[in-house]
């Protein structure tokens, strides 16, 4: 068999051939949705047709069984139509309302977790980790599977006063975005990289290694022919350590979590917010970092117990104010809260108005 | 048989209720030499407590400079299936729809070159093959382009656009943020795949402010779905939730922001001219209300994540612009902005920071916008501004028509 023939600059093929075609005839032209379980929702046309989404849990790493598993899923009751959401569950899309409830009982069956539609937990937005990442300092997907195990009520059944957005970011760079979500992890180093100036010498470019330091923190040492690091400017983000290896970041005994809360980015009721530092460090606990559900955990109950309904975990946090919301989750106030990287004046109190 | 590893610590991983990632890398290596590497090595990661990858040379495919990310393991000589294990990104469908007969087939191409493991979907949202060899590379990007379908952005270039589900199925979309995905994923095809920029730029494009696809967080394009006109409000549906027991006045009125709506116990009333459209009654009471006039988006630029100069959300450049195809407005405006960046930006500067660093007034004027109170959130505090020459006019030509 001859190799196929490559091509190049033809971009992805066209989104009208993957749509089902109750979603092409009502193109634009949708009426209203109704939710009719956490993991069932119906879409209605103008025209009257309907299309029910079934969405179901994803690690988001998928193995191609899995893949091939749901693709007959979706042959066998949606006609092979099947989407993926933004924050990587799954929607098989009936046409037929026939099938609708051997699909779910399939589902069941076969041990997916359907839900994580309306005011509940949905599936965590998170990056690469120990799994494929030079820069991580945990594993988001370990930390992502105890917590959806945690809360996993939160998903299939139980309700929240809004949606709570969770996410889990294995280093600064936050690929997954988590500097405005209701409650993520972020995971941190928290010591300067140390340097084998022997290798360094060996195996490093030294111009680009100073270059790669977003502030400027690295300095050559020409006399060990190596680069010195300047402590008070390094705030740890791994960069050197990518164009060098022998720039060491990772610390088995140093490298965590941080824990941020109260971001949003929808613009409903009140403005996009990021999310805000609420636990310093939580020491890296694998397999399943037990201390970290155990805060993530404390934070949720309060919020389930005290918000109102509608209210997002940023708008909770804002009514009550930061001081009180420190008082009522017991969590401990430190200097580390306390901001003094580049926009920090603008966190600070400039009234006379607090609670005690 | 693929070697197989004891691995008691990822093991408590496949416990619980939520789908395990464990369970998916083990049904992988199961068959495939480079996922049971993986999996070995991810074990000893969770024994060391700690990451054993690195960054290496550039790979790729022939002709293009992004789209494969060259991974390379630690430990080569104890893992040797994963020394190299690069990412391979595939341009996602827009509104990432698919098909099983697709699915299959990119199985059965991954099957054959690669580890069998993916990511549905990378965070920028492109379907990600994760790992696999150099060699594999060509043969690869073969199959998949043979089959119609492209590979995605990396490096600084421009990154695969993606969107929210939009009109394909949301009642809330003001524009097609599908098409608008497609479209300018096809115009921007060199620029994607030929890295030619400081730094990464990505599109985000949502329907309304609702936002689902976390534009406004995430990239330094967001298009957001806006409209100019009204909420239509049908009375007969407002009393069906009531009557279902939705609380109006507390659930609703009491929460809208700008405090533009009242209800009398039966009827719900906006004044339209205050409402700054942020979908919270929308959402709420979709039969009842609907947005009606003319539909368009907002362009907003910026946003990135806290490192250097601290996290951004991107900001408001243009309120309102009508968004029809063939978007000739929206691409000049575009194109505009990256002469802008080309001719200013640092190596590695979002275009955010360049925008930050230069002065809104430089950029706006370079790129034609007129500045509008739509763009801030309130004008400068303090006496520090400054005035060009050509603005310069002496107070008696100020005081002449008085
Ligand atoms: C200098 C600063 C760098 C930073 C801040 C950085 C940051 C990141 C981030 C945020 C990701 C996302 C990982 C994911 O979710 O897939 C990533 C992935 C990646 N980066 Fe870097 N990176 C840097 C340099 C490099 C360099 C120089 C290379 C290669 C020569 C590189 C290769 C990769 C690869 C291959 C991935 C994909 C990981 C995966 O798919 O699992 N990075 N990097
Ligand atoms: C050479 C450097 C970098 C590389 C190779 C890189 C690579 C990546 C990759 C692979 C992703 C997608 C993650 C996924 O597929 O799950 C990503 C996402 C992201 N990266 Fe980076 N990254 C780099 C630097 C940075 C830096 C310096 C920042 C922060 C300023 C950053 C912020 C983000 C954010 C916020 C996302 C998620 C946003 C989105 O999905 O659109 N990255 N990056
Ligand atoms: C070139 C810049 C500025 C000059 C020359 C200036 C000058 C003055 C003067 C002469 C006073 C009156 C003092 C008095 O009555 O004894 C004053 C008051 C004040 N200035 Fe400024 N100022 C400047 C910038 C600013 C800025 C940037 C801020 C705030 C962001 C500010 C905030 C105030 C306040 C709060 C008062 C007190 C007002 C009051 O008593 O009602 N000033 N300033
Ligand atoms: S957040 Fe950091 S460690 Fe995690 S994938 Fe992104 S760059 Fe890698
Ligand atoms: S860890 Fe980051 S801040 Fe510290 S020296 Fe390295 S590149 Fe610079
Ligand atoms: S962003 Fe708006 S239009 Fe898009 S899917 Fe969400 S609610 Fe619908
Ligand atoms: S869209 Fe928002 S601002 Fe406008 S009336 Fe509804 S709640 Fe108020």
């Amino acid at each position: 068999m001859s190799a196929p023939q490559r091509r190049t600059d033809i971009g992805p093929p066209h989104y009208k051939d993957f749509l089902p075609p109750v979603i092409q005839k009502n193109y634009g032209d949708w009426k209203y949705h109704e939710i009719l379980n956490p993991g069932v929702m119906v879409h209605v046309a103008n025209s009257g047709d309907k299309i029910w989404s079934v969405r179901v849990a994803s690690p988001r790493l998928l193995s191609t069984d899995t893949i091939r598993e749901m693709a007959a899923l979706a042959e066998k009751y949606c006609g092979g139509y099947i989407r993926f959401t933004t924050r990587n569950n799954v929607e098989f899309l009936v046409s037929d309302e026939k099938n609708l409830e051997s699909l779910q009982k399939e589902l069941k069956d076969k041990k997916y977790m359907i839900g994580g539609i309306g005011p509940r937990i949905s599936n965590i937005v998170h990056t690469q980790g120990w799994v494929h990442c030079h820069s991580a300092c945990t594993d988001a997907s370990g930390i992502v599977k105890v917590l959806m195990d945690e809360f996993a009520d939160y998903f299939t059944t139980k309700k929240l006063p809004n949606k709570v957005r969770l996410a889990v970011a294995c280093c600064v760079n936050m690929c997954g975005a988590v500097h405005c979500s209701d409650i993520a992890v972020v995971a941190v180093h928290r010591k300067v990289p140390t340097i084998d100036h022997d290798k360094v010498k060996n195996m490093c470019e030294i111009p680009s290694t100073i270059a790669s330091c977003p502030t400027g923190a690295i300095s050559p040492d020409p006399a060990k022919k190596s680069i010195k690091i300047n402590a008070d400017k390094c705030m740890y983000c791994g960069n050197c350590f990518t164009v060098c290896p022998p720039v060491e970041i990772h610390d088995p005994e140093f490298d965590g979590v941080a824990i941020v809360a109260g971001g949003k980015v929808g613009n409903l009721r009140s403005n996009p917010k990021f999310s805000k530092l609420v636990v310093p460090y939580i020491p890296n606990n694998p397999p399943r970092w037990p201390e970290v559900t155990e805060v993530m955990r404390q934070i949720l109950d309060v919020y389930v117990s005290d918000a109102k309904k509608h209210e997002r975990v940023g708008e909770w946090i804002e009514r009550i104010g930061w001081e009180k919301f420190f008082k009522v989750t017991g969590l401990p106030f430190t200097h580390q809260h306390v901001d003094d990287f580049v926009i920090a004046r603008e966190t600070f109190r400039t009234a006379a108005t607090f609670k005690w | 048989m693929p070697k197989k590893y004891d691995t008691p610590l990822l093991d408590e991983l496949e416990k619980g209720p939520f789908p395990s990632f464990v369970t998916e890398i083990k049904k992988a290596a199961a068959k495939n030499d480079m996922a049971a590497d993986e999996l070995g090595l991810l074990e000893k990661s969770y024994r060391d407590k700690r990451g054993y990858w690195k960054h290496g040379g550039i790979v790729g495919v022939r002709g293009y400079g992004g789209g494969v990310i060259g991974r390379y393991s630690y430990l080569p000589e104890e893992f040797p299936n994963v020394a190299n294990f690069h990412t391979v990104r595939i341009n996602s469908i827009s509104g990432f729809f698919y098909t099983s007969k697709f699915l299959n087939e990119m199985c059965d191409i991954w099957d054959k070159h690669g580890s069998g493991l993916t990511n549905l979907h990378g965070s920028t949202g492109d379907l990600v093959l994760l790992g696999t060899t150099t060699e594999n590379l060509e043969p690869i990007f073969a199959e998949f382009s043979s089959r119609g379908w492209d590979l995605g952005g990396s490096g600084s270039a421009m990154r695969t656009p993606s969107c929210c589900v939009g009109p394909a199925r949301c009642e809330w979309s003001n524009i097609d943020t599908l098409d608008i995905t497609y479209n300018i994923t096809q115009e921007w095809q060199d620029e994607m795949h030929r890295p030619a920029f400081p730094y990464k730029f990505k599109f985000k494009t949502a329907g309304c402010a609702v936002d689902c696809i976390a534009s406004i967080a995430r990239a330094d394009c967001s298009i957001i779905g806006t409209w100019r006109g009204k909420i239509e409000v049908n009375q007969d549906e407002v009393i069906n939730y009531a009557k279902k027991g939705m609380n109006i006045q507390e659930e609703i009125v009491n929460m809208c922001p700008s405090k533009c709506m009242s209800y009398d116990g039966k009827n719900l009333k906006i004044n339209d001219e205050d409402c700054v459209r942020c979908m919270h009654c929308i959402s709420k009471m979709t039969k009842a209300l609907k947005p009606v006039g003319e539909k368009g988006a907002s362009i907003l630029v910026g946003s990135k994540a806290p490192f250097v100069i601290g996290a951004t959300l991107s900001w408001v450049i243009v309120p309102f612009m009508k968004m029809e195809p063939p978007y000739d407005e929206f691409k000049s405006l575009i194109r505009k902005m990256w002469e802008f960046w080309d001719e200013h930006g640092k190596n590695r500067e979002r275009i955010g920071e360049l925008i930050i660093r230069k002065g809104m007034r430089e950029f706006l004027e370079f790129i034609g916008v007129e500045p509008q109170s739509q763009q801030v959130k309130e004008p400068r505090r303090d006496p520090f501004f400054f005035w060009k020459e050509e603005e310069l006019k002496p107070n008696s030509e100020l005081l002449k028509n008085r």
